[in-house]
């Protein structure tokens, strides 16, 4: 049998674009929610957390309904830049980063809340805006959160599985990526296939989750020497 | 002038408190204040900077940071800040640090040489002494020539020797930039030694205002000298009882009075005074 690369391309290239995506959104409602002190900050959080706790299926449902042709937005997508979201990459892209939002927010929002507060009250001081105090002082200094929030999002995303076949369906060099892949394998008892491909999985994500604790590692021992 | 009116709700560990606070402050002076742990000085500082809101008004200089119409946010306001952990940049070196302030490096070198810092301008600020930090943090503070530099207890994480060498220090630059400087401190020794004017801050408010040595100067009458104490412990030796007594970071033992001996138990606050005879000053090294 030839091995088939294509479903890791895939996956790799759907995490990656939806890992920088959700960076350049996440980034700044982070930095908002963690300097807020409004009384409405919890619903936010709320909200936000709820694709962690919610069945894929139900997420997958919604955006599917959101982005086809039956609801506004998938019509105005469609009607004016002439782009289907449902059952193609693109429609991966929305559901994987609605479904991985919490993932890049959480480790950002809790990086920054644990910089002590007289840092950014300094910068302020130094007549700094705020965006050049996010820029200048806050980010330099959470380095071992962004990673995390960064490489957990990929992650996650390269590991979904439910959201990206009810919005994606398993369209070979489309939308068929790794995850749905094995499931078809194991669907048509190609039991060699399945094994292949979730060993590279496993390897992968091993590999990863350990470079990120590794440089974690390395970051708090140089701010334990601090 | 530096005019301050301020009033604010605090909710203290003793309970809710109202921050009141009027001062008048003469431009180019060094003010400290003097106050227990949560009668609202560093709440007051923190005011001042604008970094947490209040009712009322302030008034530097004509500048009006503060009244009912409007408050400024604290980058636009002309004041240096010295933070109690000194909240310097990890990420930046020494002389960034103090370049993220203001660009202008000649100040910067001016403020690092005259703190003995030049050399060390490379380095990060995470690998300094404490005392090191502090200075960095001062000379930070003043890099944007500020109206008002504030100092929130600025010596209390040091030990002895170094507190008195950056008494001096700050004395320096104080005299050099004539900055009007307002100090938080515990010890009455330093604010005696550094300022020239000092509110005593009480539950909130301003109890006393004035020049260090009317109010700070215990002894009165005929009492040659007068200092406030703590007992550690009585013990007897031979007829006699004998306590011994902390007074600031010393410890000594004094002989009581017969009558003294039952009213005292260890823990209580005394007052060591003598009139009788004249106390003898001479130099150690």
């Amino acid at each position: 049998m030839e091995f088939n690369y294509e479903p890791f391309l895939l996956s790799f290239k759907l995490a990656s674009i939806v890992s920088i995506i959700l960076f350049l959104v996440a980034l700044p409602l982070a930095w908002k929610l963690s300097q807020s002190r409004s009384k409405f900050k919890p619903i936010y959080e709320a909200f936000s957390a709820l694709p962690i706790v919610l069945p894929p299926t139900v997420l997958g449902f919604y955006v599917l309904f959101a982005l086809s042709q039956n609801s506004p937005f998938g019509a105005f997508i469609e009607e004016f830049l002439g782009i289907k979201l449902v059952f193609n990459f693109y429609g991966l892209i929305v559901a994987s980063c609605l479904y991985s939002f919490p993932f890049m927010l959480q480790p950002l929002q809790s990086g920054f809340e644990s910089l002590p507060k007289s840092l950014i009250e300094a910068s302020y001081l130094c007549g700094k805006s705020n965006f050049q105090t996010l820029l200048h002082v806050a980010l330099p200094n959470i380095k071992s959160s962004i990673m995390t929030a960064v490489v957990i999002t990929f992650a996650h995303t390269v590991g979904e599985f439910g959201v990206v076949l009810m919005v994606g369906g398993s369209i070979p060099g489309e939308t068929k990526v790794a995850s749905i892949a094995i499931y078809e394998f194991v669907e048509t008892l190609d039991y060699r296939s399945a094994h292949i491909y979730s060993a590279i999985m496993v390897f992968i994500s091993f590999v990863v989750l350990l470079l990120v604790y590794i440089f974690n590692y390395k970051q708090k021992k140089v701010e334990f020497l601090r | 002038m530096i005019e301050i009116d301020i009033k604010k709700g605090l909710r203290g560990f003793k309970g809710d408190m109202n921050l009141d606070i009027k001062l008048s402050i003469t431009r180019g002076s060094f003010v400290s204040i003097l106050g227990k742990s949560g009668s609202g000085k560093t709440t007051l500082l923190r005011i001042l900077a604008g970094l947490e809101s209040a009712k009322g008004r302030v008034d530097i200089d004509g500048d009006i940071w503060q009244d009912s119409k409007k408050m400024v946010h604290p980058r636009d306001r002309s004041v240096g800040f010295v933070f109690q952990d000194y909240a310097l940049f990890p990420n930046m070196s020494i002389i960034e640090n103090l370049l993220f302030a203001n660009q202008d490096e000649a100040l910067a070198k001016k403020l690092l040489k005259m703190t003995e810092l030049s050399e060390l301008k490379d380095t990060l600020s995470t690998t300094l002494s404490g005392g090191q930090q502090q200075r960095v943090a001062i000379c930070r503070a003043l890099m944007r020539k500020p109206k008002i530099l504030l100092l929130d207890e600025p010596l209390s994480a040091l030990d002895m020797q170094m507190r008195e060498k950056l008494q001096l220090e700050i004395l320096n630059l104080h005299k050099t930039f004539k900055t009007t400087t307002i100090m938080v401190s515990h010890s009455p020794n330093e604010i005696y030694k550094m300022s020239d004017f000092v509110a005593i801050i009480e539950d909130g408010k301003v109890k006393k205002y004035g020049n260090p040595k009317e109010i700070l100067l215990k002894t009165s009458g005929s009492q040659k000298f007068s200092f406030r104490g703590r007992v550690l412990d009585i013990h007897r030796a031979d007829i006699l009882h004998v306590a011994v007594i902390a007074i600031d970071n010393q410890i000594v033992e004094i002989v009581l009075d017969s009558n003294e001996t039952d009213r005292l138990k260890i823990g209580d606050s005394v007052r060591v005074s003598t009139k009788a005879f004249s106390p003898i000053v001479s130099k150690i090294d």
